[in-house]
């Protein structure tokens, strides 16, 4: 019986080719959504960890208030010992310190005078130490445009649309204008040795990098620094594991009455990111869940335009003595060999096309000229396991919720009307 | 088994609901039926031959009176039982033969075996076998669609014939027939009839059809107005499996 229902499907080509395409195409999208949505989003929170937020991040509590403002004379101070214990307690979490800090980069000709001169934004991390794991996390080695990173005390790197503005070239001095830790001016020279592009239009306007040493003293601020940034192994971030040790370290550490005492933030409450990440999760289940309700529509459809084309065939069944239960299993058993076989075309073709936005993605640097959002020039999908499933099980649902209820016709059928109606 | 009663209908009555009234399409049908009968159910259109054909093949249950058939109540029987009946011991044949298209004629004339779950060396066997009373065994490959309207209709005879029922319903099995045509499907089942006693009753008005029948029964308005032997015959005891 299996094998005589199987040749009736694949001999007649709206029972099959037609629900496999509109299944297939239905999946496909689903998958290609899902993976675009999560490369893009994983990729903004990737961006943002790396650049900014880490997967957790200690400030003082009175800097976290104002983080935004890179308020340095709230940063914290004795960060050597803090980040020795944050090693040994939580040793499998890379801890770094940073300073950010905002200031003007002047370039003088050879009197001393201003040549060019222009904002940036810059950021004091781990450069030129042996064990520096920020050159590795930022990419800067894949971002080197000219020169070289710094890999001495007093040399920096900006980003490459920076010094193309303002036209300046590697090996000119440069001097930071800026406030130090304690609110007064602070002008220091620095070695212009390279520079980079960091992908994100954010940074790209103006950025300038340093090691943390030499911003530490330019700004006034040793064994000072307004961050200390945890990253998770793999550079995953994992949701759980950062709200527990934010709570026991906030736990410890944490004095509510005493604004200078730390506070260990998640990815999640920064920057608006956690928010954001809820908002895409909903997204992504208001869209599956329309997916299956608009495919379980269309399907119903397709059964019921099957069912009419079929009537005949149906009426002549059940005049033959198949029992009505035997026919409307027959149906649904097509629809979950259709669905399965629409499920799997569009979950092969969904991934196929979201591994090619993964790997060569979509340039969308035109656009984020003005973004001031850690996100990358380059937005690619990204295919993970859930993908495979993600829309292969609503559209194999889809496909057998709309043989279910196209197939209750089969029960409202009345035998007592099969000669007539199968003699018109 | 020769002369055994295969349906009784006792002050049958069929009613249909049309608007606020109810239609009498069968009023107080007494019939006995016996096996190896070649029975037409004659009348014009409305008289009531689809619908007692309809009660007979336990597509429909009766307003009052009772429908035996094969030795089973009609009305006391539940929708698995009906079709169990029908798809064991009833064959039908219809006007505008209703083969499955996308099948071939071997796998047509196989469904019904496959519904009683015969194994595939004897479907396979009765297949062939059943083509070959029609004598469409050149045509095993075929499709409905390259068929004459004959030869569909001799496809849906060995369709109703494969399974060696006690008795085949016919309704308007020449409607859609030349006349030529006509003669050829109606003489094949009554070489059937002949060779393996099964039963065959007929709704039919069409004059070709009357013509082959033994036994008359006239409808008008729901009753039986003439029940008409026209020639008797002696008929080899059955095969059949009911």
């Amino acid at each position: 019986m299996i094998r005589f229902l199987l040749k009736g499907l694949l001999r007649d080509r709206n029972r099959s080719i037609f629900p496999v395409l509109v299944i297939s195409g239905g999946v496909m999208i689903t998958v290609l959504f899902y993976c675009w949505i999560f490369g893009v989003m994983g990729d903004v929170t990737q961006t943002s960890a790396k650049m900014d937020t880490g997967h957790v991040k200690i400030m003082t509590q009175a800097y976290a208030d104002i983080a935004g403002q890179m308020p340095n004379d709230l940063a914290l101070f004795g960060i050597g010992e803090m980040l020795s214990k944050l090693r040994q307690e939580y040793p499998e979490t890379d801890w770094v310190a940073r300073v950010k800090f905002g200031g003007l980069l002047d370039f003088p000709d050879e009197y001393g005078e201003t040549r060019a001169q222009g904002p940036v934004f810059g950021i004091g991390i781990d450069l030129i130490s042996p064990e520096s794991t920020e050159r590795k996390r930022l990419n800067l080695e894949d971002a080197l445009v000219q020169g070289r990173l710094p890999q001495a005390e007093g040399e920096i790197v900006v980003s490459e649309q920076f010094a193309v503005d303002l036209g300046v070239n590697i090996g000119e001095t440069a001097t930071l204008i800026s406030a130090t830790a304690n609110g007064s001016m602070a002008i220091h020279n620095f070695i212009l040795v390279g520079t980079v592009h960091f992908g994100v239009a954010a940074l790209d306007k103006g950025a300038m990098l340093a090691d943390i040493s030499d911003i530490q003293y330019a700004l006034d601020m040793e064994d000072g620094a307004g961050e200390i940034l945890g990253y998770f192994p793999n550079l995953i971030f994992d949701e759980k594991r950062a709200y527990a040790m934010a709570d026991q370290f906030n736990n410890a550490y944490r004095a509510v009455e005493d604004e200078f005492s730390p506070v260990m933030l998640t990815l999640k409450d920064q920057s608006g990111l956690g928010a954001y990440l809820d908002m895409v999760d909903f997204y992504i289940f208001i869209f599956l869940f329309g997916f299956i309700f608009v495919m379980s529509l269309v399907l119903w459809n397709t059964g019921l335009m099957s069912g009419i084309r079929r009537y005949g065939e149906i009426g002549v069944r059940l005049a033959i003595g198949e029992s009505k239960g035997h026919v409307y299993s027959s149906l649904i058993y097509e629809a979950i060999l259709t669905g399965i076989i629409g499920s799997a075309v569009g979950t092969a073709l969904g991934i196929g096309i979201s591994y090619y936005l993964q790997e060569v993605g979509l340039d969308i640097s035109g656009m984020t000229q003005s973004s001031t959002m850690m996100m990358s020039n380059v937005m690619r999908a990204r295919v993970t396991l859930p993908a495979f499933y993600v829309g292969f099980v609503p559209g194999l649902l889809a496909t057998a919720l709309g043989a279910v209820i196209s197939g209750i016709g089969v029960f409202r059928r009345q035998t007592s009307e099969l000669f007539k109606e199968l003699e018109t | 088994m020769k002369n055994e009663i295969l349906i009784t209908t006792a002050h049958l009555v069929k009613k249909f609901p049309i608007g606020g009234h109810f239609f009498t399409a069968l009023n107080d049908v007494n019939l006995t039926i016996r096996a190896g009968e070649f029975t037409g159910l004659v009348g014009p259109s409305g008289s009531g031959k689809t619908t007692l054909l309809n009660i007979i093949g336990a597509l429909d249950n009766p307003t009052e009176g009772v429908a035996v058939v094969m030795g089973q109540d009609t009305k006391t029987l539940n929708h698995k039982q009906a079709a169990r009946l029908r798809s064991e011991c009833l064959g039908f044949i219809f006007q505008t033969y209703n083969l499955l298209p996308v099948y071939t004629v071997f796998e047509n004339v196989e469904f019904p075996l496959l519904l009683l779950g015969i194994a595939s060396s004897d479907r396979k066997k009765s297949v062939m076998k059943a083509l070959e009373w029609v004598g469409l065994t050149d045509k095993v490959s075929s499709r409905p669609s390259q068929l004459s309207g004959g030869e569909c209709q001799r496809v849906s005879i060995a369709r109703a014939m494969v399974k060696r029922p006690k008795l085949v319903l016919a309704d308007e099995p020449t409607a859609n027939l030349d006349a030529a045509n006509s003669h050829n499907v109606l003489k094949m089942m009554l070489q059937l009839n002949r060779e393996m006693g099964t039963t065959f009753i007929f709704a039919s008005h069409d004059e070709k059809v009357i013509g082959y029948l033994r036994r008359k029964i006239g409808l008008t308005d729901g009753k039986v107005v003439e029940d008409k032997i026209i020639s008797t015959q002696n008929h080899e005891e059955s095969e059949t499996p009911c």
